[in-house]
Formats: C-alpha cells, sequence, structure tokens
C-alpha cells in the first residue's frame, strides 16, 4: 500500500467513526421513508405511467407516432439511447478505472454512480428495442440464437449488433460489479435489522459472513471485475459510435468517433453524476462523506472532457475542410448555420464554453454553480447527439430528399418514459440500498495517521 | 417363388384367440391402460391429462397464422390459369384522351395496364391517367345498378319509362365527351331513328375547339391536324404542354422523345422554345423557355409570324410591338430548320389558331410535321354549339337530356347553369358510372359498365381503329350504354354483335384480307388495333386567310396588361378530374411543384416577396382570388417560372360527389373558366385579383428542396455545342489520392466484389430523354402494391413511392453562396431525375442491417426480404440516395388509412399484384426492379429451355416510360439493349462493368457505392451555359 502523507485533507470530513458510518448510510435504509421522498418517488411514478401511454402508442400504432420521416431515420429514439448510454459510463469509470489508480475519493460516490450507470443503461436499452419497427421479433432475431429458419444468422458486420454485444457485456459486467459490492453493506444493513427486513436482506446478501478469507475474495473479485470493467467503459461508447463512424452519411462517417463519443460519454456521466449526488447528499445529510473535494475533482474531470469534446468539434470542422469533400464540407456548414443551428450552438455553448468556467476555483468549489452547470451540461451532451443524428441526415447527398424534423408529442412521451423509469428506479435505489458503500469508505476514514475512534 | 405359407401374429392374444383381444381387433388403436373407475366417470389424473393436453393444443393452435381459405376452381375455366397472368388488348378513351392498352388479368381480375405496343399512336407507351384508371373499376363509388330519382330500380322499369318518355318529350339531346367510337354514334343514331331525332352535342372538359376551329377557317375543314414531332428540328410552343397534357401526350412525348435521343453517332438534337405563363412540364423540358403573361400571347405569335413573314417574303401583319425574349432567335431557328419547324399553340382562341396555321404554312410545315389531311379526333368537343346547349337548357327549350359518361355541371365552363337547367328538362338521364356531380341532379341513371367490362371501338385518327373488350364480367348491374341506347331505340340487337356487324360492314370491307370476317375479328381483337392504309394525300391548302384573324389578335391582346392573370391549366396526374378518385393519382407527386393531393395558386417568387409569402416545407398562406365576381380561396405555392404578373390554378380539383378520395380535395377552378367568347377560355387576362389573406396551409409535398446546390456529383450536364466538342462533356470524374497517385473512386475498395455468374441486371437511364411525366411511379405503384399514406402522411414527409422523379432547378447564386443556391432562379432551368433504388454493388444497406434483412443476390441485385426485417431503419439512414421506403404504420386493412383504396376496402384489393407482398408494418421496403418479373421471366425460359432473350423481361417503370428514358436489361449479355447503350465491351461476370459510354456516369460516385443504374448527362441544346 502506499504511504499515505499526514498533512493529506481527510476524505470523510466531520470527524467520522465507524459506527458512525455505519449508522449515518443506514438510516436511510432503516427509517420510515420521508414526505419528500414520496413526493419524489410520485412524481417518477407518474412520469414513467404518463411515459407509459406513449410507449404503448408506438408499440401499439407504429414508428409512425413518431416524428421520422423517409430521410431522417433515427432522431430522439438514437440521440436519447446515446446520451443514456453515456450517461451510464461515469458508474464504471469511477468505480473501475478509479479503483485501478487507486483513487480513493471515488469510495463515497462510488455506489450511487454505479447505481446510476445501470439504471441509465437500462433507459438506454429501452431504445433500440422500442425504435425496432417490429420489437416482438427483433428483440430476439437481433441475438445470434439458434433457430429454425434455416442457418439464417445476424449479420457480424452491422454496428447495431455490435452494440447489442456492447451494451449487454457493459450492463451485466456493471451489474455483478454493483452487486458484488452491495454484498458486504447488505450484510451489515442484516446484521442491525430484524423480522422480514432480516430475512430480505439475509437473501440479499448472500450469506456474507465477514470473514478474513471472505473479504480476501471480496478484493480480489472486486479487482478483477474493474479489470475487465476498464476496457469496457472505452469499448461501450467507442461501439456505439460506430454505428455512425462506419456508415456513409457526411457528418457520421468519421473516425474521430471513438475517442470524441468516450470523452463526451464519461463528460455526460460525470454531469449526471453530480446531479444525483448533489441532491443525494443534501437529502440524507450526508455532506461529511460527499465532501466539498469530491465535487472539485469531479469538475476538474469535467473541464478536462469537455475541453476534449471542444477540441473533437473544432476538429471535426478542420477535416471538413480539409478533406475536401463537398458533402462533408457542407454538413458542418449545415450544422452550425443551416436550419438547426440553435441546436448546434445550444450545443457549443453548453458543452465546450459553460464547462469553461470551472477553471475559477470560485465556481468550482459552489454548489449551486456545480449543480446548474451539471444540468446544462447534460443538456448540451443531449444536442451533441441530436446534431450528430438529425442534421447529418436531414441533408445528407441528394438535395432532393432534404427534410425537416419535428419530434412529436409521442417522442416527447418516450424520452419522459426513460425519465420516469430512471428516477424511479433510482428513488427506489437510495431508499432500500445503502447509497453509499460503508465497507469502503470505512477503509479510508483512516486517512491520515491519526486514530479512528471506534 | 415359393409359395409363403408364414403367419405373422400381432401377438399371443391373437394367436391364442383371446376373446378380450377379438373384441377390439377391429380397432387401430389399442385402448389406453384403463384408468376408468367403475363406474366409468374419468378419474382425476385423466381429467388433469386431458386438460393439460387440450391446453397445451389449444394454446399451440393459437400461435399459427389464421388459416384464409382459397376456394379452388370446381369447373376451372379453359383460359384461366391460377397464377398464369392473361393479357387483353383493349382501349382506354375518358375526356378525349385516349391509350390503346393491353389489359393484364390474374385470376379474372384486371390488375394492371400497359401500353399496347402495336398501337401506332402510344405505341406501347401510357400515361399516369393510364395506368391509375384501373382501380376506377374497383371503384366503391360505383353504382350498382340504375337509379330513378335517387331510388335503385331495375333495368325493366327504367327502360319502359324512358321509351315512353323520350317518345313524348320533344327534343331529344345527348351531352358528352368526344365520341371516338364510330359504332356508338351508329346505335345513337338507332335512337335518333326510333325517337324522331336526337341531337348528339359533344364537348371537352378540356377543350380544343380553337384548333378545329382554326382549321376550318383557315383550310375549310374542322378538324385538329396529327402532328409529328419526331420530325421537327426546332419547335416552338406558345403554352402548349403537349408532353404533358395537350391533345395526345403520350403519342408526343414519344415522338419528341426521338429528337431528345443522342449519342456519338448522332450527335443531333431538335431545339425547343416555350413561351408561357406557368412552368409546364413541357416548359421544364425546353432548351428556351421564356415566361410570358397570357395577355402577350397572341401578340408574341404575331411577333413571330411577322418575323418568319420577313424572311420568307411575305406580307406581314399590324401587330404592337412586343418585347419578348428568344422570340428572334426561335424565329431564326425555325427559318433554318423550314418544313422540320414546328409551331404549336395551347391557346382555345381560334384566331390565335389561324395565326399559328399561317406561321407552319409560312414553313412549309403543313405535311411535314403538321398534317391536316389525316386530323385526330381526340378533341371534337364543339364549344359553341355546348354554350348554346347550355343556354337551351336553361331556357326550358330541352325536352329530353342524356348524359353520356360526361359530367359538364362539374367540368364545363358554366356548370352551375347546366346544374341549374336540368330540372328544366323534361327528362334527364345519365349514364355515368358513378352519383356524380351531374347523375346526382337527373332524373333517371342508367349506369354504364366500366370500360374494362365493355365492347367498343374507337376511331382515334382517320384510319386508326381500335377495339374495347370486357377484361372481366360486370361487377354490377350495370349495363353498356350503347346497350341502352339500342334498347331505348326498340332494337333487340346487344351491342357486341351491333359492333361486330358494324366492323363486317364498315371496317372489314376496307381492309383487303381476302379471308373470313371471323377470321379479321379475331385478330383484330387479339391486335387491339387495325389500320386502314390511305394514300398519302396532298397537304391541305389553306382558304382562309391570316389577316382578319391577326387583327383580331391584335385587338384582343395587349403588350401591357398592369392586372393580374390568371391561367387555368391540367395537371399531369390529375387531369380533366375525371378519375380524381383515383388515390394513386391523387397521391402522385406533381412533376414540376411535387405537390400531392391539392390544387394551389402559384404565384411568381417576385409577387411572394412583394406580398410577403413565404414558403417553408409544405407550410404556406392562402390568397383569395376573385375572377369576375366569383372567388374562391386557396393555397399559395412559389413557382419559379411563373411568368411575372401570372397566377396558374389546375383544373381537376373540388369534386364534391367523386367518392371519398377526391371529395374536398381542393378547389373547383372550372368555374372561373371564360366561356363568353365562344369558346372555353382558359387564359383569363382580365377582371382577376388575388390577395394573400395570410391564413396558414400545409402542401404536402415530395420534394421540398428546390435545387441541386451545384452538386455536380448528382447532376451533370452540358449544352449540345460542348457535347459535339466533348462526348465527355459536363462529367464529373472524383479522384481520390491513393499511393502517391489520384484514382478512380472504384479502384479503391474494401471489398472483393461480387461475381455474377448468370446475370447481372442494370438500368440506364437517359435524363435527356427523361421528361418527369411520372407515369413511371405510378406504374411501380400499381405493380408493387404501394401503398397510398394520403395527405398527412405526406406532409409527414413518409409518401412510400419507390421511384421517385427528383426535380431540381437551377440557382443563380455563386458556388460559394449555400444559402443562395438553395433559392432557385426566377426562371430556371429544370432537371428531372428519376431516382430509384440503384442496387450497389457495394451496398451501403446491406452491411448495417443486424439481421442480414437485406441481402445481395447472385445477379446484382439489392434485395429485400420483408419476414426477416425488424425494422432498424438502419439501412434507410445510410442510403447515400435515401430510396428505401419504411411502413411506419400498418398501411393495409386499417381504418385510418381510408385513401389507401387498393389495401384497405374488399373491393380495391381486387387490384393488387398477387406476386407482390403487401408490407407489414415496422418492415423497410424499396424497389427490388420488379424481381416478380424477372424470376416469371428467367422460369418461362427455364421452361422452354433457352435463354433469356433481352426485353422479355422489363420492368414496369420502364415498360410505361412514354420516352423510353429508362432502359433496363442484362448487362452480362454483351448484345443486350443496355450493354448496348453503356458501351459494355468485356462482358465478364465481374460486378464492376467496364462502361465506355462518355454520357453514363454513377450518381455519387465518388464514395464507390458501385450502383447497377447509370445515368446518362442531361444535354441542353443552348449556344451556352445559362440558366
Amino acid at each position: 500500500m502506499q504511504v499515505t502523507s499526514s498533512v493529506r485533507e481527510p476524505l470523510v470530513t466531520g470527524g467520522k467513526t465507524y459506527h458512525d458510518v455505519t449508522h449515518d448510510v443506514s438510516r436511510q435504509v432503516e427509517g420510515k421513508p420521508t414526505l419528500l421522498w414520496f413526493l419524489a418517488f410520485l412524481t417518477a411514478a407518474g412520469t414513467l405511467a404518463i411515459g407509459l401511454i406513449a410507449v404503448t402508442a408506438t408499440v401499439w400504432e407504429g414508428i409512425g407516432m413518431w416524428g421520422l420521416n423517409k430521410t431522417v431515420g433515427w432522431a430522439w429514439d438514437i440521440t436519447n439511447f446515446v446520451w443514456w448510454v453515456g450517461i451510464g459510463h461515469a458508474g464504471t469509470l469511477i468505480s473501475a478505472v478509479l479503483l485501478l489508480f487507486r483513487q480513493k475519493w471515488r469510495t463515497s460516490i462510488n455506489r450511487a454512480a454505479e447505481a446510476m450507470t445501470i439504471f441509465a443503461v437500462i433507459c438506454a436499452a429501452m431504445f433500440p428495442v422500442l425504435h425496432m419497427g417490429r420489437p416482438w421479433l427483433g428483440a430476439y432475431w437481433a441475438l445470434p440464437l439458434p433457430n429454425t429458419f434455416g442457418s439464417l444468422w445476424v449479420n457480424f458486420n452491422s454496428p447495431l449488433l455490435w452494440d447489442v454485444f456492447a451494451i449487454s457485456t457493459y450492463f451485466s459486467v456493471s451489474l455483478v460489479f454493483w452487486y458484488i459490492g452491495l454484498i458486504p453493506d447488505f450484510a451489515t444493513i442484516r446484521d442491525r435489522a430484524t423480522g422480514l427486513r432480516k430475512v430480505i436482506y439475509g437473501a440479499l446478501s448472500f450469506g456474507w459472513d465477514g470473514a478474513a478469507k471472505t473479504w480476501m475474495r471480496y478484493e480480489s473479485v472486486s479487482l478483477i471485475l474493474a479489470g475487465l470493467a476498464t476496457p469496457l467503459v472505452l469499448s461501450v461508447h467507442t461501439i456505439v459510435s460506430f454505428d455512425f463512424a462506419t456508415s456513409v452519411i457526411p457528418g457520421w462517417h468519421t473516425t474521430i468517433f471513438p475517442p470524441y463519443f468516450v470523452a463526451g460519454a464519461i463528460f455526460s456521466g460525470f454531469a449526471m453524476v453530480l446531479t444525483l449526488m448533489i441532491i443525494t447528499r443534501k437529502v440524507f445529510k450526508l455532506e461529511d462523506y460527499i465532501t466539498m473535494t469530491h465535487i472539485e475533482l469531479m469538475n476538474i474531470v469535467i473541464i478536462i472532457t469537455g475541453s476534449i469534446v471542444g477540441i473533437a468539434y473544432i476538429t471535426e470542422f478542420f477535416i471538413a475542410w480539409y478533406s475536401g469533400v463537398e458533402a462533408e464540407q457542407y454538413a458542418f456548414i449545415n450544422r452550425a448555420t443551416g436550419p438547426y443551428w440553435w441546436a448546434y450552438w445550444s450545443m457549443m455553448t453548453c458543452n465546450v464554453i459553460s464547462p469553461q468556467l470551472f477553471w475559477v476555483k470560485k465556481i468550482r468549489t459552489s454548489i449551486i454553480a456545480t449543480f446548474a452547470l451539471s444540468i446544462v451540461v447534460n443538456i448540451g451532451m443531449w444536442f451533441e447527439r441530436f446534431v450528430i443524428i438529425v442534421t447529418s441526415l436531414h441533408r445528407d447527398y441528394l438535395p432532393s430528399s432534404w427534410a425537416m424534423f419535428y419530434p412529436s408529442i409521442t417522442d416527447v412521451g418516450v424520452y419522459l418514459f426513460t425519465f420516469g423509469l430512471f428516477f424511479t428506479l433510482f428513488f427506489l435505489f437510495a431508499k432500500f440500498f445503502p447509497v453509499i458503500n460503508m465497507a469502503e469508505v470505512k477503509s479510508v476514514l483512516k486517512s491520515t495517521s491519526a486514530k479512528v475512534r471506534k | 417363388m415359393k409359395e409363403n405359407k408364414k403367419t405373422y401374429w400381432k401377438g399371443l392374444e391373437q394367436l391364442s384367440n383371446d376373446p378380450e383381444f377379438v373384441k377390439h381387433a377391429d380397432k387401430e388403436f389399442a385402448e389406453l391402460p384403463s384408468s376408468l373407475s367403475e363406474d366409468g366417470s374419468a378419474s382425476r389424473r385423466d381429467f388433469l391429462k386431458l386438460m393439460g393436453f387440450s391446453l397445451a393444443a389449444a394454446s399451440l393452435a393459437a400461435c399459427e397464422a389464421p388459416v384464409r381459405k382459397a376456394i379452388p376452381y370446381v369447373n376451372k375455366p379453359v383460359d384461366v390459369n391460377p397464377s398464369i397472368p392473361n393479357y387483353y388488348a383493349s382501349t382506354f378513351s375518358s375526356g378525349g384522351d385516349y391509350a390503346s392498352i393491353v389489359v393484364k388479368t390474374r385470376e379474372g381480375r384486371p390488375i394492371k395496364i400497359d401500353g399496347n405496343e402495336l398501337s401506332p399512336i402510344n405505341k406501347g407507351k401510357v400515361n399516369a391517367i393510364v395506368e391509375g384508371s384501373v382501380l376506377s373499376l374497383y371503384d366503391k363509388q360505383r353504382l350498382t345498378g340504375p337509379y330513378i330519382a335517387g331510388e335503385k330500380s331495375d333495368w325493366a322499369t327504367i327502360d319502359s319509362q324512358v321509351k315512353s318518355k323520350l317518345a313524348s318529350a320533344g327534343s331529344v339531346k345527348i351531352v358528352s365527351n368526344t365520341i371516338l367510337s364510330p359504332s356508338t354514334l351508329k346505335a345513337i343514331q338507332q335512337l335518333s331513328d326510333a325517337v324522331g331525332g336526337v341531337e348528339v352535342i359533344q364537348y371537352d372538359p378540356i377543350s380544343n375547339y380553337g384548333i378545329s376551329k382554326a382549321a376550318e377557317t383557315y383550310y375549310g375543314t374542322a378538324g385538329i391536324p396529327s402532328y409529328s414531332f419526331d420530325k421537327a428540328k426546332t419547335i416552338v410552343s406558345f403554352g402548349a404542354d403537349f408532353l404533358g397534357t395537350w391533345i395526345s401526350p403520350i403519342e408526343f412525348a414519344g415522338a419528341y422523345a426521338k429528337t431528345r435521343k443522342i449519342s456519338k453517332e448522332k450527335p443531333e438534337m431538335s431545339r425547343h422554345y416555350q413561351f408561357e405563363s406557368n412552368l409546364s412540364l413541357t416548359g421544364a423540358n425546353a432548351d428556351y423557355r421564356t415566361p410570358i403573361k397570357a395577355s402577350q400571347s397572341g401578340l408574341a405569335v404575331l411577333a413571330l409570324y411577322n418575323a418568319l413573314a420577313k424572311k420568307a417574303g411575305a406580307t406581314t401583319v399590324s401587330a404592337p410591338a412586343v418585347e419578348i425574349a428568344h422570340l428572334e432567335k426561335a424565329a431564326n431557328d425555325l427559318w433554318a430548320a423550314k418544313s422540320a419547324g414546328l409551331v404549336v399553340s395551347g391557346s382555345n382562341d381560334p384566331n390565335v389558331q389561324v395565326v399559328i396555321n399561317a406561321i407552319n404554312e409560312l414553313l412549309g410545315a403543313n405535311g411535314t410535321t403538321v398534317d391536316f389531311t389525316n386530323p385526330v379526333h381526340f378533341r371534337k368537343g364543339d364549344d359553341t354549339r355546348m354554350n348554346q346547349f347550355v343556354n337551351e337548357l336553361k331556357g326550358g327549350q330541352v325536352g329530353a337530356v342524356i348524359f353520356y359518361n360526361c359530367n359538364p355541371v362539374y367540368d364545363f365552363a358554366r356548370g352551375a347553369e347546366v346544374a341549374e337547367g336540368i330540372a328544366k328538362a323534361k327528362v334527364s338521364i345519365a349514364t355515368n358510372g358513378t352519383m356524380d356531380e351531374t347523375a346526382s341532379l337527373v332524373q333517371m341513371v342508367a349506369p354504364d359498365h366500366h370500360f374494362l367490362e365493355s365492347w367498343n371501338d374507337f376511331e382515334p385518327k382517320k384510319g386508326h381503329f381500335s377495339l374495347a373488350q370486357p377484361t372481366i364480367s360486370p361487377l354490377f348491374d350495370t349495363r353498356q350504354a350503347q346497350d341502352s341506347f339500342l334498347t331505348w331505340a326498340g332494337s333487340t340487337t346487344n351491342y357486341y354483335d351491333f359492333l361486330q356487324l358494324n366492323w363486317e360492314s364498315e371496317i372489314f370491307t376496307q381492309v383487303e384480307t381476302g379471308s373470313a370476317f371471323q377470321e379479321f375479328w379475331d385478330r383484330s381483337l387479339f391486335n387491339g388495333v387495325v389500320a386502314i392504309a390511305s394514300e398519302a394525300s396532298a397537304p391541305a391548302a389553306p382558304v382562309g386567310d391570316v389577316s382578319a384573324a391577326a387583327a383580331n389578335v391584335a385587338k384582343a391582346y395587349k403588350a401591357d396588361n398592369a392586372g393580374a392573370e390568371l391561367v387555368l391549366y391540367t395537371k399531369v396526374g390529375i387531369g380533366s378530374g375525371a378519375f380524381a378518385n383515383v388515390p394513386w393519382l391523387q397521391e402522385m407527386s406533381d412533376p414540376i411543384t411535387k405537390a400531392t393531393w391539392d390544387n394551389y395558386l402559384t404565384v411568381s417568387q417576385k409577387w411572394a416577396s412583394e406580398n410577403g409569402v413565404t414558403m417553408n416545407e409544405g407550410q404556406t398562406s392562402k390568397a383569395s382570388i376573385s375572377v369576375n365576381g366569383k372567388s374562391l380561396v386557396v393555397p399559395i405555392l412559389i413557382q419559379p417560372g411563373q411568368a411575372e404578373g401570372t397566377f396558374g390554378l389546375a383544373l381537376g380539383y373540388g369534386r364534391t360527389k367523386a367518392g371519398r378520395v377526391a371529395n374536398g380535395v381542393g378547389v373547383n377552378a372550372y368555374e372561373l373558366l371564360d366561356a363568353s367568347q365562344g369558346f372555353v377560355n382558359f387564359d383569363i387576362t382580365s377582371g382577376v385579383e388575388v390577395s394573400a389573406t395570410g391564413e396558414s396551409y400545409n402542401i404536402a409535398r415530395t420534394q421540398t428542396h428546390q435545387t441541386f446546390m451545384g452538386r455536380e456529383n448528382v447532376i451533370q450536364e452540358a449544352t449540345l455545342a460542348e457535347y459535339k466538342n466533348d462526348a465527355g462533356a459536363g462529367r464529373y470524374h472524383p479522384e481520390i489520392y491513393k499511393d502517391g497517385e489520384f484514382v478512380k473512386p472504384s479502384k479503391i475498395s474494401l471489398w472483393s466484389g461480387h461475381q455474377y455468374s448468370q446475370h447481372h441486371w442494370g438500368l440506364a437511364i437517359d435524363m435527356n430523354s427523361c421528361i418527369g411525366c411520372s407515369a413511371c411511379s405510378v406504374a411501380c405503384q400499381v405493380e408493387n402494391n404501394v401503398a397510398v399514406v394520403g395527405k398527412q402522411e405526406v406532409l409527414n414527409r413518409r409518401e412510400m413511392a419507390w421511384i421517385r422523379i427528383d426535380r431540381y432547378y437551377s440557382s443563380d447564386a455563386p458556388a460559394d453562396d449555400l444559402r443562395g443556391m438553395e433559392v432557385a432562379s426566377e426562371n430556371p432551368e429544370v432537371t428531372f431525375q428519376p431516382m430509384m433504388c440503384q442496387q450497389c454493388n457495394n451496398a451501403p444497406c446491406e452491411t448495417v442491417c443486424p439481421v442480414a434483412a437485406t441481402t445481395h443476390s447472385s445477379e446484382g441485385l439489392n434485395q429485400m426480404t420483408y419476414n426477416r426485417c425488424i425494422g432498424t431503419r438502419y439501412c434507410a439512414n445510410n442510403c447515400p440516395y435515401k430510396v428505401r421506403r419504411f411502413n411506419w404504420f400498418k398501411y393495409h386493412d386499417n381504418k385510418d388509412f381510408p385513401a389507401n383504396v387498393a389495401q384497405n376496402d374488399d373491393l380495391g384489393k381486387m387490384v393488387l399484384n398477387p406476386d407482390v407482398t403487401v408490407r407489414a408494418r415496422g418492415v423497410m421496403e424499396k424497389c427490388s426492379m420488379c424481381v416478380q418479373r424477372i424470376q416469371a421471366g428467367k422460369l418461362a425460359a427455364k421452361r422452354e429451355k433457352r435463354k433469356i432473350q433481352d426485353g422479355e423481361i422489363n420492368v414496369a417503370c420502364a415498360v410505361a416510360c412514354p420516352t423510353d428514358a429508362l432502359v433496363f436489361g442484362d448487362m452480362n449479355d454483351a448484345n443486350s439493349k443496355v450493354s448496348q447503350l453503356l458501351k459494355i465491351k468485356e462482358n465478364t461476370t465481374s460486378a464492376l462493368k467496364e462502361v465506355n459510354e462518355e454520357r453514363a456516369y454513377h450518381v455519387l460516385e465518388e464514395i464507390n457505392v458501385s450502383p447497377n443504374v447509370w445515368y446518362f448527362t442531361k444535354i441542353r441544346n443552348k449556344d451556352k451555359n445559362e440558366a
């Protein structure tokens, strides 16, 4: 283990003891739901219910319920898909990559970040299925299953199939990683609980006994999963970007997409983590665990990734000019000055200009500014995907087919549905699961050589 | 062989003859081990077993698709073989439009109309309306029997009433559109003889009375001449839309295209000048087009006459001066072409037509490009007589009126007066097939058969005859109108016998065959057409004088009319509106405006900017137009090329009693026509007021971006002079840098390339021949069961057309002004580019489909497997040509899409092509290059153990194309027409063919998707490049 300098700032403030940690986190699970939680949950569930109407309409009547047309075959559906997948990057990045880099500050936020990842990926996964013309068949025909259709197999050339593999792998690994991390904490809650709750958390904790051997196995599995998950963080969005990069459409056919998409994903993921954490720490009074240091560090990641994304935007323009390809040049000029200029400039403002405010320490360490900017960043990232997908498609090669895309109410409804789903799941998680990894936080309580009181 | 005496026992029980065994020996299945309880009731176990089995069986059965029963013939008709089509030669004729056709029937149902190749008039070609007319047979709107006073009746009642009433009615008039049928006229004559005089009054909704009248004035005989556009080197048209709607557009388009096809061997083409107010299909194809006001058109004709008269040394006429661009140039070209010049005018003003006759006379074109000695009969309508008739009708002087398949209440300029007058006639009868605007006002409706159910004959042109025969037995209790006439005349002969007798006496005698009549009849019926050879006669000699007409023209037209002018026109797809209830035609995108499901006021860009009217996609606003007191509110469409100060409005819309498809679509502009001068005037030059109302409206257009943004990889064009210099003029050759040199895009590929060992289907499209008429589009829709989605879905940009015609305007903006290039020129050059699946060899759609629903065939086709498609739409996104179409909704059997008649109502469904699947919702579809036709052709050749001959298989679009702009064939066959056109030297099995024709190019060559569709550069016969 590395030597820790005694002057290092403590990661958990307020002089918390091990017992305090257990108590502060577990009481949320054990106590009665607060009125605020109820209200929040009902809002989320209500949104989900309203969104479900749109989803039902789509499945019942057809994709025609959306605003798509002969020219723009994807719009909000794939925009939302990529957006949610992007958000789903932060959790695994925080838990796996930061674990490998021994960034101990991650311990307070990784649980919620991972949960967010999983819920975001669930939301994302809705779209590839919902956007199909015949989801009842597509949901399993897109998998390489043995079948009785003759030697009919999926098309391994198709980036959409790669998506299927990438997303499902990422989802499974993230889910397992998250759950393994939850086991010791479930055991803690089990040990404090009685009655039915004890049975449930007992089952959830898989018979965790806290033995040294068990802890050793836990550590090994975590490391192995972290090792497995790290390349996935990079691969998922790389592969998602292939959907566009391998096509022939100007504005899509771009080799810069994989790193650009990954940076963008981390950017939006961190922003979403911030949005949620700032609310959680306030509502659950966890200010001592999720400190200003956390927020500041994450804001720094946002500056870096935001700048990478900004450079990518500029590079695209340069390459379009440098390539000498007429259609490509037009696609980019059209982005900035065409009928969807407002989407482009929303993206530029939200993603490139606004994160630069974090260079100022005052803004970077302000809760309100961080909260506001975290939302701005996610708006910007949604527009980024919209710009890439819609403005590239709506005016491609043959001017005769140029068309506008206008979203329908159902488009909005389906997007709301995923919001409802996401927050419903997140509020359930926040209430019934320990939102902070107690076991890991306890390991960082002692960041100095000082003794931790029991 | 030794006798076999072995005995095999089923078991010991049989051997021992056990009584228990003997009792059940006759049962096939042994009893299940009995667990029945003593009282015979089932045990709990059995009950569960049975329940389980039934449940499983029921749920399994529920998984199966419902069984739809097909009933086989008990006694199969001799000539109806399931899945084998039969073809019958017949004739289409409506409102003076004519086409000799071949009707394809499947299992006794007519499903498609093609042109009759033996016809010297339409030469195997059709237009959109003829293609679409097959659906009118299955129109729910058709009457199912005779009606008296709006109540269903029967034929006996009708006949007895008509007979008694006609006898005492006094003057009997039959009102009709042009009657091309000599036998029908004869049948009417019998009626006339029986009731003591019947007058036939013919009028045409789209009248060409002016030409006929002018011929009477100038040559002494009324009639419309034959025009030979194929013999013309210089064509000047004053507002005549001869490629789209004028007199005989199918014939003219074919002839015109002959003069527009060029090759290195024949680098010559006609030069075409058009002077018009609205941008017509013909104007869009002209080399020089000058927008002029309708009020100037007569003066322009006079100016041309004077210019030519000066050259010819003839006396000029006095005419007000008028400044018209390109008119001088046209005169020079005409004079150089002399008898190979042709001047036509769309004006219905007899005076203008007299001057036109005089011009052609000056050129010596009478006898070469214009032939008055072989008149055509397409438009026999007499506006003067019709006007008189309306007066008589209004005045109550008409005893009985029979409307013979015509709808003057709707489509005559004085329709409202006709409607008012009908009640004043003692007897009013209509033979119309539907309860339309006229039929709904008469006392008795004796519905005629649909033309596909009828016998008839036609004489479209002097000496040319054609026959119509039923292709299906009558669907309803209708009766052929001629049979009605004969019955009312007291005759007992049916029309079929009457027709035969007439042919035996009239036509057979003129055709020297020496064979029996029956043989002649059978052959005529099989061929559909008969021509009587006539000796070439000397051209008609003028008997009239031009000066009187010229003086009238000079008086009637003005060089500087400040007021607004309205030019009423007909659309290629809707025509007079007779077939407006055919949804295919309503959804056919207009070749020029690309609009569907509407008529609208076309306004010039200048007027629009002055009045603050803008269009964004389909979003526009309305205008109120009033013409001499009558006013209408119509949507505005900004039309580049519209002459300043003029407005255009299409006829054929605003039907009120056509049926659920056409009712309420657009506004009826017929009432704005002016019949006050003795002829129906389509150019309203005075008393027109237009004002924008500001009320917003949406026009459903399939193409909303008008220019090609200067993209040379899409449109490649040159002038004739450039082409003569260099056959590759206008070609764009993209090159890609690789390993130190620039190479053709086709040299760089990730793919090893397909091999086509048998056939390699390809399509060559000549953009010089394509006139944009959209017959291909409708033909494809009929052939491939393409859904009609209705106006709202077109507005949502979801039309389903597999083949569309991209129409691009030129722009005046410089190449670096991207915004500017989006705006079309005031008077743009127009290019038409048919666009369908390019059947790419390196198809971008194929690689991206996750389930391999779209794959490459061994014959170069990109095939779409609907069953496998899950509808991700990735293929459509990745298609650079945007030709893939998605089934956003369930368009068939869905009451939300009532316009999709062919897939939504039981009668309409009879028109579906059984060889092509009706697509389910959620799947992608696109042009298949009529793969069902390819397969049928291959099977036919295989059965006869021979190779496929070129031309034997042809795609529906190419079959319909009146100008042969599309040529389909096997590129592996060195002798095929497509190989010859493309000059493919080595017909290897490789997917990459070495095409040596300089004009041939791939759209978007630089992305190397390697299409199997080639385009030929557009060549304009202009002196220099100018927009």
